[in-house]
Order: structure tokens, then C-alpha cells, then sequence
């Protein structure tokens, strides 16, 4: 309870907990999946594991883009940075991503003309001030960003911008999603829904999960209330037998999402056959690339772009992790050879990582608590 | 990049409409708001921003306990230096 008093309303907030904790039976474990990364951080941050009962166990989820992006394709990227020419822009969560010769960061140390960028209009305007040189925009994210690299590749096609392209790592969600109903080792009871990813796609493409799979998923704000109700959400269903997509989040996220966004998705993209999922493995129809029209404006086509594959080293458990079958601190890594000033996988990385969270918010804190004492 | 920004639209671009004048916490920038084009939009209203676009219309609560958020998440100072770092509305320099 050590963060209740800092929150908001913290009498709602011990009620919500008390409501959780009536309505999980003590008979039974309860293993519920937040799928996005915000959450994710958000649960570490405000130390909302200590408010469940030990019979309601949250498991991480797949939505971090940074964390699920196999170091292949970084390395992939930043081969085009090496070309003569090239300027790689990307954002600032994919500068300290390792590749196999080191981060974004380190290649730009070494002299490679790499530009961090707040936004894909960014990289396009910095290829309009550069004639003399071929922007390439590392694009990454799921449904949330994928929109706002659409609409600039449209941008681009308009001002028939001839050095601009875009190197796309989008990933969709709701194929890892089944992915993960699907694998043999995932014994999972419901969803927390992704927030912001939901205001673009909405609240209908979660049916299957409660249709096909009988499993609840309650799409969720962000806030430590915001999850909390959500999980008293999940446990009414749970109690009462009944599955459903519920959205507790509606004060942002329409049930239809936004049609404009996927109108966009629609034009200039299309599903790959297949991607990599770093520790998923590979997921069919599971990301974005370019539709033919927009072959202009795609790195992988405009360049050779190497297909390089990387193993994560094997002591490296993210796979596990991202899977939820271990938790980040029992990775052999943690903490010793992987840490956020040194991350051996992405899962270190961003802030939305589980292993980055826990460390931040678990382990230090323990560290500093151990200390003190 | 998954940071939601509230923003308050204070203003729309003469020349390009999908373009508006936002403020967060004081800070002006433009983003843009074409993928709000299906609904009504107009000075005083707020939106959540990722990566340069205004993604979702939101009340002024909503907006309210959104920044609220993003500080107690420690996040505040990175969303700040992001609206600062909007480059595609300002003059070339
Ligand atoms: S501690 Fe490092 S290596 Fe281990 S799972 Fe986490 S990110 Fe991967």
C-alpha cells in the first residue's frame, strides 16, 4: 500500500482494490494479461501488484513495438544508415536499441548521419531541407503510430518527394493476441485491453477474443483507478460466467475507433504474409508494409536492405518473459549482465518493458530499501 | 512514441487546414489533425496527441487528468520535450 496515498482519490482506489479482492475467489488463481506496455508501466510505477490479492497474478503482455522487434531487423536498419547518402531518422525509444554492433546511438558516435525525430513529419521535412541526401524513417509501433506514418508516406506521394523513405516495423496487435491464446504454455483468464492503440482500431476486432476464446477483455485507461476498475471488471465477468469485450475506457476510446486512421491504414498498407516477433517467433499476418503503390517510398525496396537474423544470446529469457511464463527478475541476466544503462534485450530498453519497469520500480527500490536497512 | 499528449487546439493553419495550432502547458506548437477530420473541431477543444498528430477529441477533464498522468508517471518532462521537438510546423531555421 506504500503508493496509495499519492494517488488522486485514494479512498476510490482502496475501494476498488477492496472489490478486487472480494471478488476473486480465494479457491481459484486468476492469471490476467495486460497486452500493452503502457500498462504495464504504469502497474510497476504505482506498485498496483501489491494492492491484488496473491490469487490475481498480471501477466505482461507482447505491446511494447520496441521490445517485440526482433534485433535483426535493427540491425537491418541500421545497415541503411551506413549507405552513403542515407540520413536513418527514428525516435528516441529506438536510439538505444541494440543491434549486433550496438544502438542507434553508438552507430551515430561512430559518424553515421542518424537524427532522433519527435514525429514521421520530422524525418519528411529533413528530406525536403536535404535534396542532397535520402532520409529513411525507421517506423515502428502498433495501430497507435502506424496512422502517422500513412499519412506522411501520403504526404510524400503528393509533394512526389524522390528522397524520402520509410524502413516499416509496424505490428499489428491482434495477432499476437491470438498468438498467445494459441500457445500451448499460456494459461491466461482475461485481457486488459490496450488503451491508446484501441482509439484507432476500437473495441470490435477484441469479439473473437470473448466470442472464440471465452475470455473477457475489458480495454483500459491508465491511470491506477483506470486499472483497477478494469480488473474489478474482468472479475464480474469472470464470476458471473460471461465473456465480452468491455471498454472501461470510453472517455477516450470509441467503440468504432477511429475510421479516418484506418481509412489511411488501409490505403497505404497491407499485411505481410508473415513477421518476426522477438520472442513470439514468427506470426502470420502480423505487420504493415508498404501497398505496391507506395514501392517509391519503401526503403526495403528502394534499397538492399540485408535480412539479417539474429538469435538472442541464450541466456537471454525475453522470450519467456514477453510470453509471461517467467517473470523479469528470473531471467539469469537481470539485473547482473543486463540492466537499463547496459540492456542485453529490448525488453530493457524502453520504460514500457517489463524488465525495465520491474528494474526501475521493483529491484532498485528493494536495493535501496536493503540499504537503508 | 506512445506517449499521449493533451493538447488544446488554439488555432488552425490559413494555408493547410489539416494543420493546428496546439498548446500544452503553455507551449505552442502545430500538429496535425487531419485524422480528426470526421468530427467537428474548433478552438478550445482538446486532444490527445501521439507523435506529432492529434489522435482522439477529449473532453477538458479527460485532458486535465491525462497531464496529471503523465506527471505521475514521471513522464512530463519527456512529453514536453516532445511538443518542443515538433519540428514540421515551424520555419525552416
Ligand atoms: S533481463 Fe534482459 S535478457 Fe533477461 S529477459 Fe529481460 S531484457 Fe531479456
Amino acid at each position: 500500500m506504500k503508493y496509495v496515498d499519492e494517488f488522486r482519490d485514494p479512498r476510490l482506489i482502496r475501494q476498488a482494490a477492496d472489490e478486487v479482492r472480494r471478488l476473486a475467489r480465494p479457491d481459484r488463481h486468476y492469471r490476467i494479461m495486460e497486452v500493452c506496455g503502457g500498462h504495464t508501466h504504469a502497474i510497476y510505477r504505482f506498485g498496483l501488484e501489491g494492492l491484488l490479492p496473491g490469487n490475481v497474478e498480471l501477466i505482461h503482455g507482447p505491446g511494447c513495438p520496441v521490445c517485440v522487434l526482433p534485433m535483426g531487423r535493427t540491425d537491418d536498419g541500421l545497415a541503411l544508415a551506413e549507405l552513403p547518402g542515407v540520413v536513418f531518422t527514428a525516435f528516441g525509444d529506438v536510439m538505444r536499441v541494440p543491434g549486433t554492433k550496438g544502438s542507434p546511438l553508438e552507430h551515430k558516435a561512430r559518424g553515421a548521419e542518424i537524427r532522433m525525430v519527435y514525429s514521421p513529419l520530422d524525418a519528411l521535412k529533413l528530406a525536403q531541407g536535404h535534396p542532397g541526401k535520402h532520409v529513411v524513417f525507421f517506423a515502428i509501433g502498433f495501430e497507435t503510430t502506424a496512422p502517422s506514418t500513412a499519412l506522411t508516406l501520403l504526404k510524400a506521394r503528393q509533394l512526389g518527394l524522390g528522397n524520402f523513405s520509410v524502413f516499416c516495423n509496424h505490428v499489428t496487435i491482434i495477432p499476437a493476441i491470438r498468438a498467445i491464446l494459441d500457445s500451448p504454455d499460456m494459461r491466461l483468464d482475461a485481457f486488459v485491453g490496450p488503451g491508446h492503440v484501441s482509439t484507432v482500431i476500437g473495441c470490435r476486432p477484441y469479439e473473437f477474443i470473448a466470442q472464440d476464446y471465452g475470455k473477457p477483455i475489458v480495454v483500459s485507461g491508465f491511470e491506477p483507478l483506470d486499472v483497477l476498475q478494469s480488473l474489478v471488471m474482468i472479475l464480474r465477468q469472470l464470476a458471473d460466467g460471461r465473456s465480452e469485450v468491455e471498454n472501461q475506457y470510453a472517455r477516450v476510446v470509441p467503440w468504432e475507433g477511429n475510421l479516418p486512421a484506418l481509412r489511411a491504414l488501409e490505403e497505404v498498407f497491407e499485411l505481410r504474409p508473415y513477421f518476426e516477433w522477438r520472442g513470439l517467433g514468427f506470426i502470420s499476418q502480423s505487420a504493415l508494409k508498404l501497398r505496391d503503390e507506395f514501392a517509391e517510398w519503401d526503403s526495403e525496396r528502394r534499397f538492399d536492405v540485408p535480412g539479417i537474423r539474429v538469435t538472442d544470446p541464450k541466456a537471454a529469457q525475453c522470450g519467456e518473459v514477453l510470453k509471461g511464463v517467467l517473470k523479469p527478475p528470473q531471467c539469469k541476466l537481470f539485473g547482473t549482465e543486463c540492466t537499463p544503462e547496459r540492456p542485453v534485450g529490448a525488453l530493457m530498453v524502453s520504460s514500457e518493458g517489463a524488465c525495465a519497469a520491474y528494474y526501475h520500480y521493483v529491484h532498485r527500490m528493494a536495493a535501496a530499501g536493503s540499504l537503508e536497512g | 512514441m506512445c506517449l499521449a499528449i493533451p493538447g488544446k487546439v488554439i488555432d488552425f493553419v490559413a494555408e493547410t487546414p489539416q494543420l493546428a495550432v496546439v498548446e500544452v502547458s503553455g507551449v505552442k506548437r502545430q500538429v496535425n489533425v487531419d485524422l480528426l477530420r470526421d468530427e467537428p473541431l474548433g478552438p478550445g477543444d482538446w486532444v490527445l496527441i501521439h507523435v506529432g498528430f492529434a489522435m482522439s477529441r477529449i473532453s477538458a477533464a479527460a485532458a486535465e487528468e491525462q497531464m496529471r498522468m503523465l506527471s505521475m508517471m514521471g513522464e512530463d518532462l519527456q512529453a514536453m520535450e516532445e511538443i518542443e521537438g515538433y519540428q514540421f510546423g515551424q520555419d525552416p531555421s
